[in-house]
């Protein structure tokens, strides 16, 4: 078969890029927009950052939005590992395929459907919404895929390296710190930055969820939208889009440099 | 397998290596294999002790009322077919598995309440299940650091236990960074390094080449014997089992068909089954016909219709039905125009097939019945006057205490 650029690919590229991301240039291109269109580009300024970093109610948002979703990750990657394990290594236990069921659900419920069932529970419950209420939501949709990525990790992980452990005189439960958790590790970071961004960018369940005094950046973005779409709010995306380009590079260096570092003391 | 670079860095995997240092010292064998036969001593009190020992997974029973005594410094190998309990029951041992009826008794002490982590024996895994994420070094000391040995303690005997093995200088690799025979000295290491009461080693050859394989079977016999150790093998390759050990149980679902010395179970197999198992055999189902001065005449019916003068090891009747079985490289091969020496039986035949493997030729003689005889010889002249070639019409002869008869 004929490899390299053929008009073909060429063409199915260009197309295929174009579709991808001139929405997302165009929203970068307005944020530096001279005035406060976002139809007309009229000249370069840096106004609408400057705007943005003055903005208290943008600010606290975002800071909101960084507090729960590392609590939520962290919660969900805890209880998403042990529903894994629970799935992997506990045997056919009664009611299994039930829990397994009800683990995955939050994948595939509406995501209206989950908000609206969180603030009739918390209404009922009384419970006064605001950040618990949030990361109570949080934790429960992001776990499953916490639980997900470790799961197909733990069934191709090797018992025989527990028994390993444990034939050479480590309890049962020290062999899972000590050897399982640091060889399932990368799947674990995995399911916790997956948990982290899908807890960043909702804005249903968080709409439910969420109290007076609690507003995430989506949520704030999006009521702001509805009053009119300014170019400070692309300023803003601008930010976001930028720092989530920057992890996306700084983790696969990270990793092709231990795959390097493997492969050359491979073969010294 | 074995690079030129590999072998240049380690020097140990390969044989050619052997003649560039100096032998590594160790007791003298003869006098230690000599002397030792503990299971025939009513006194001597067995190290591990299985009564009865049955094991069911659901419907099946793997260990099936498995009765076997293992002494202190033996080399024992329970050999036998994948599915045959070996495995389950070393795993029983370790503690991995619960046997469902039975004690096992180590030192005298049931360890029915004993976890894993607190017998008193280590394992080497099949697959070496070496810490990917740790290197060589504290793979070693896993164990001596679950047992909380002081930390110089600890880096002088790793030290000397990858000298033992071997690896001296490989402390800091990763076990990705090492080839596979290599990795079976970390894993031997690590398993060696807290002395336990017994040594496990499941299918300790099973991954490695041919030449490897061969080299690293003396040196588990040396270092056994050099360490004063107990290890127990399970294995399904008869020529390391029979290589290595002082005694071999051979097992045949869940249960033990023989226990014996390699050439005792060789030489004297207790039943066909066993006769079968290690090494090639012919048999001919036979009746006892005549019974005289502990020589017995048997006699196959048809197609054969042949009789045969046996030198029966154990009692039979006339009458009695059993299995003639006579080991290939007990059988001579002469043209059929050459005078087979008197007092032995013979069978004419025309070669079928003849196999040469270099220091043996096999031949495989029809004879009329359904399965074919084999037929090894020694090549022990280089150049043969007469060879014999397919088609030819030969005779087939072996001395009357060259078979043994089977009742069983």
């Amino acid at each position: 078969m004929k490899r390299g650029l053929t008009w073909f690919n060429v063409t199915a590229l260009v197309a295929g890029f174009t579709f991808l991301y001139i929405p997302l240039v165009l929203l970068v291109l307005f944020s530096f927009n001279e005035v406060r269109s976002v139809t007309d580009f009229t000249g370069f300024s840096l106004r609408w950052y400057e705007r943005l970093f003055d903005n208290d109610q943008l600010l606290r948002a975002a800071l909101v939005t960084v507090q729960l979703g590392l609590a939520s990750a962290a919660l969900a990657t805890v209880l998403g590992v042990m529903a894994a394990l629970a799935l992997v290594r506990g045997g056919r236990f009664r009611g299994r395929t039930a829990f397994a069921g009800m683990v995955y659900a939050p994948m595939v419920m509406p995501e209206v459907i989950l908000g609206l069932a969180f603030l009739l529970f918390f209404v009922a419950t009384s419970l006064e919404r605001g950040f618990v209420t949030l990361l109570l939501a949080h934790v429960t949709f992001t776990m499953c895929f916490v639980a997900v990525t470790v799961q197909s990790r733990l069934l191709a992980f090797d018992r025989s390296l527990e028994e390993a452990a444990q034939d050479l005189g480590c309890p049962p439960w020290k062999s899972f710190f000590l050897i399982t958790l640091p060889i399932i590790a990368p799947a674990v970071a995995a399911g916790f930055l997956l948990a982290l961004t899908l807890s960043l960018d909702d804005l249903v369940i968080s709409s439910f969820a969420s109290g007076p005094g609690y507003t995430t950046l989506p949520m704030r973005i999006y009521s702001s939208v509805r009053l009119g779409v300014t170019p400070e709010i692309n300023a803003l995306c601008t930010v976001l889009i930028g720092l989530v380009t920057v992890g996306v590079i700084v983790a696969s260096l990270v990793q092709k440099r231990s795959i390097d570092l493997a492969r050359r003391h491979a073969r010294p | 397998m074995a690079s030129p670079d590999t072998a240049g860095g380690a020097g140990h995997d390969t044989a050619g290596g052997a003649g560039q240092s100096p032998p590594p010292q160790r007791p003298a064998l003869g006098a230690v294999r000599r002397a030792f036969a503990p299971w025939n001593d009513a006194e001597a009190r067995p190290l591990i002790r299985f009564e009865a020992v049955t094991k069911t997974f659901g419907t099946t029973r793997a260990v099936d009322a498995v009765s076997l005594d293992i002494h202190e410094r033996e080399f024992f190998a329970l050999l036998g077919p994948s599915g045959c309990g070996k495995t389950t029951l070393m795993r029983m041992l370790a503690g991995f598995e619960q046997p469902t009826s039975g004690r096992i008794v180590l030192d005298g002490v049931d360890l029915a309440d004993t976890p894993p982590h607190r017998r008193p024996v280590n394992m080497r895994f099949q697959s070496y299940a070496l810490f990917p994420h740790m290197d060589v070094a504290r793979n070693v000391a896993f164990g001596l650091e679950m047992d909380g040995v002081a930390k110089p303690e600890i880096a002088r005997r790793v030290e000397e236990t990858l000298k033992l093995v071997q690896l001296a200088g490989f402390g800091e690799r990763r076990p990705d960074q090492l080839s596979g025979g290599q990795r079976q000295r970390v894993a031997l290491a690590r398993a060696l390094i807290k002395r336990p009461r017994v040594l496990l080693l499941d299918e300790p050859l099973g991954a490695l080449d041919k030449k490897l394989r061969e080299e690293t079977q003396f040196e588990l016999m040396d270092l056994q014997v050099q360490l004063g150790m107990t290890f127990l093998v399970v294995t399904h390759d008869q020529e390391e089992a029979m290589t290595m050990s002082d005694r071999i149980a051979v097992m045949d679902a869940g249960r033990i068909v023989q226990v014996a010395t390699p050439s005792e179970m060789y030489e004297r197999p207790g039943s066909r089954y066993v006769a079968e198992f290690l090494g090639d055999v012919t048999v001919f189902d036979c009746t006892v016909e005549a019974l005289s001065e502990g020589r017995a005449v048997l006699r196959a019916g048809p197609p054969l219709d042949a009789s045969f003068v046996v030198i029966p090891d154990e009692p039979i009747d006339v009458g009695q039905a059993v299995t003639l079985a006579v080991r290939p490289e007990k059988m001579r091969i002469l043209h059929a125009d050459e005078a087979a020496p008197a007092g032995m039986n013979t069978l004419s035949g025309t070669v079928w097939d003849i196999g040469y493997q270099g220091d043996w030729t096999t031949y495989l003689v029809d004879i009329g019945t359904a399965r074919r005889v084999r037929v090894a010889r020694a090549n022990v002249a280089r150049i043969v006057e007469r060879p014999i070639g397919w088609d030819d019409p030969v005779t087939i002869a072996f001395a009357p205490e060259a078979g043994v008869a089977l009742t069983r």
